[in-house]
């Protein structure tokens, strides 16, 4: 199959899926807002040059005592809720992102030596395997975190990648299994092909259409992870700005009435998430159809 | 990695302190003397103390376990029944304005992280309109050592928002699950054979429908078992709750190792035994499976 048929029908698919139209145009705003949070922000939350006392729990902009550069009102330390949502969306992409990168490449990577080898490796991979699924990736990132004591991008990131990489494996490895038996798999070995030869040029690019379902659910899992790591106080350290934080800040003044502290940066949360889900969904089902 | 003895011996406390602090709990000895003393303690069934309130570790978990499972058991019977009852439902109806509204509710369920239900409840239930009380367990009775909340009234309303938030995320995936399940099955000729036998329309649908979907269902249930536990951490927290789940966050602040080493192990037993469960409702469910 050649790359400009799957494009032309991947294209052909997207047209004609409103939900996946909305889903990715969503996803496209909140991208760009998230990229260019510096140059849309009016105000840099994280410089402490610009915080003032006299902002402190301001309400959105259309309520009494509002003010003018806090479109979504201010958080305790005068805060901007607008200019620090764009920022956490920031960290949830770029957490989400490096996630899916590192635990996906290193995944596909043990999953394609399993599938290909077989044997001890395959066996060692797949308990291995079992061990980190039943505790669940939420479970292991809370107690991993535990264990290394200290938050921060850094450790989260990793933490999510160790939980998170089994995902990937158990798919390519699946999906290696399949594409072993073709016969031009039997022919490049009969053609006298290197092991290495085989993996990457004729295995990789044939059985990773199942891990884009993968990365596309698994950016949203993630996200939400991320979130409720630093909700919890266990995520990203207090400097940086992050939407679970925010919402947990926020929490503490919810029975003071003052609900913009939680509200707004939920909406964009679950806005974010949505967003990807309607395209995951749209993009399994699309690459469906190649894989069986 | 933490330091216990940072948070043991407190922030001012002098070095020479600090190393007494460090010898009275065997911290001074190299890595693998402190293994090999923590498992031979630990097959024993002493898993040591705790560094903050110095009473065994085991104890303190298991004070706390009758909470947690408490609220994860009716957390789980809602999801199945209102999970499975559902997806029975929208499946059967699938084009009735009933069944599209769950369906759509269940995507947004779906992309709502735990803490963020749990806190949009209390705004709702608690802070708007007060029906609800936010946190805490209410009024407990203690039988033996079992420390219940299902005896007075106060206890079961406090039951009702965390137990209600906990459910969420599983009866979305439970729903889903089920509605696949019975989609498919009711094409199959076994289903219309029982339809032309004149069988009643529940008959079909419980007894022999039914009972073919249930083992995916079961599965996916067991498998999230382990999320089921994560969940909790995050539930008991917003709502106070004193479990432990609690415990192990605070825990995590405190680097309270004992304790976070205790809930590994605690919940590696509880994932363990709920799949050798599954494993024998397997064989209920379908007569077929035989365990040599």
């Amino acid at each position: 199959m050649n790359n400009r048929f799957i494009k032309s029908k991947l294209l052909n698919n997207f047209l004609h899926d409103p939900s996946a139209i909305i889903g990715s145009a969503l996803l496209v705003l909140l991208l760009s807002a998230a990229l260019f949070a510096p140059l849309i922000a009016p105000q840099d939350p994280y410089d402490l040059e610009t915080l003032s006392f006299d902002n402190f729990l301001l309400p959105p902009i259309w309520m009494d005592g509002g003010k003018a550069p806090f479109i979504l009102g201010t958080d305790d330390q005068g805060r901007g809720i607008f200019s620090t949502i764009l920022f956490g969306c920031r960290t949830s992409l770029l957490v989400g992102f490096s996630v899916v990168t590192l635990a996906g490449s290193f995944g596909v990577f043990m999953g394609l030596l399993a599938g290909y080898y077989g044997g001890k490796i395959d066996a060692v991979m797949m308990r291995l395997a079992d061990i980190l699924f039943s505790f669940s990736t939420t479970l292991l990132a809370f107690l991993l975190i535990g264990i290394f004591r200290e938050g921060g991008l850094v450790v989260i990131i990793f933490a999510i990648c160790i939980a998170n990489w089994v995902k990937y494996a158990r798919t390519m490895r699946g999906s290696v299994l399949e594409i072993k038996e073709e016969s031009y798999i039997m022919a490049a070995h009969a053609s006298g092909a290197s092991d290495f030869r085989i993996i990457f040029k004729y295995l990789l690019p044939n059985a990773i259409a199942p891990i884009f379902v993968v990365i596309a659910v698994d950016l949203a899992v993630v996200i939400m992870l991320e979130a409720t790591l630093s909700f919890l106080g266990v995520g990203v350290s207090l400097t940086e700005p992050s939407l679970g934080m925010m919402i947990s800040i926020g929490k503490n003044y919810i029975y003071a009435g003052m609900w913009w502290m939680v509200v707004f940066p939920g909406a964009a949360l679950i806005l974010l998430v949505i967003a990807i889900n309607l395209f995951a969904d749209w993009l399994r089902d699309a690459l469906n159809p190649k894989i069986t | 990695m933490g330091d216990p003895v940072l948070s043991l011996a407190g922030r001012y406390a002098t070095l020479e302190e600090r190393e007494a602090v460090r010898k009275s709990f065997g911290l001074d000895k190299p890595m693998y003397l402190q293994y090999a003393k923590f498992l031979s303690n630990a097959v024993r069934g002493n898993f040591g103390k705790s560094y903050v309130s110095r009473t065994d570790a085991l104890q303190l978990i298991l004070e706390r376990f009758p909470a947690t499972f408490e609220m994860a058991l009716c957390a789980i019977i809602t999801a199945v029944f209102l999970g499975i009852g559902l997806g029975i439902l929208v499946s059967i109806k699938p084009d009735t304005l009933k069944s599209r509204f769950i369906m759509a509710s269940s995507l947004i369920n779906i992309s709502l992280p735990t803490f963020l239900t749990g806190i949009i409840f209390i705004m709702v239930f608690a802070v708007w309109t007060n029906i609800l009380p936010p946190y805490g367990r209410g009024d407990t009775v203690l039988i033996g050592s079992w420390r219940t909340g299902f005896l007075t009234l106060s206890g079961l309303k406090h039951l009702i928002l965390p137990v209600l938030t906990l459910a969420m995320y599983q009866l979305a995936v439970l729903l889903r699950l089920t509605r696949a399940g019975m989609r498919e099955v009711m094409g199959e000729e076994f289903i219309k054979t029982a339809w032309s036998k004149g069988l009643s329309p529940s008959r079909v649908i419980y007894k022999h429908a039914l009972r073919n979907v249930l083992i995916p269902v079961v599965t996916i249930a067991g498998l999230q078992f382990g999320e089921l536990i994560a969940f909790s951490i995050v539930t008991e927290t917003i709502f106070q709750w004193p479990g432990m789940g609690n415990l192990l966050l605070i825990s995590i602040y405190e680097s309270d190792q004992p304790v976070i080493v205790t809930y590994i192990m605690l919940a590696a037993t509880i994932i363990i035994m709920i799949n050798i469960l599954v494993d024998i409702m397997y064989a209920f469910l379908n007569p077929k499976i035989r365990y040599e």
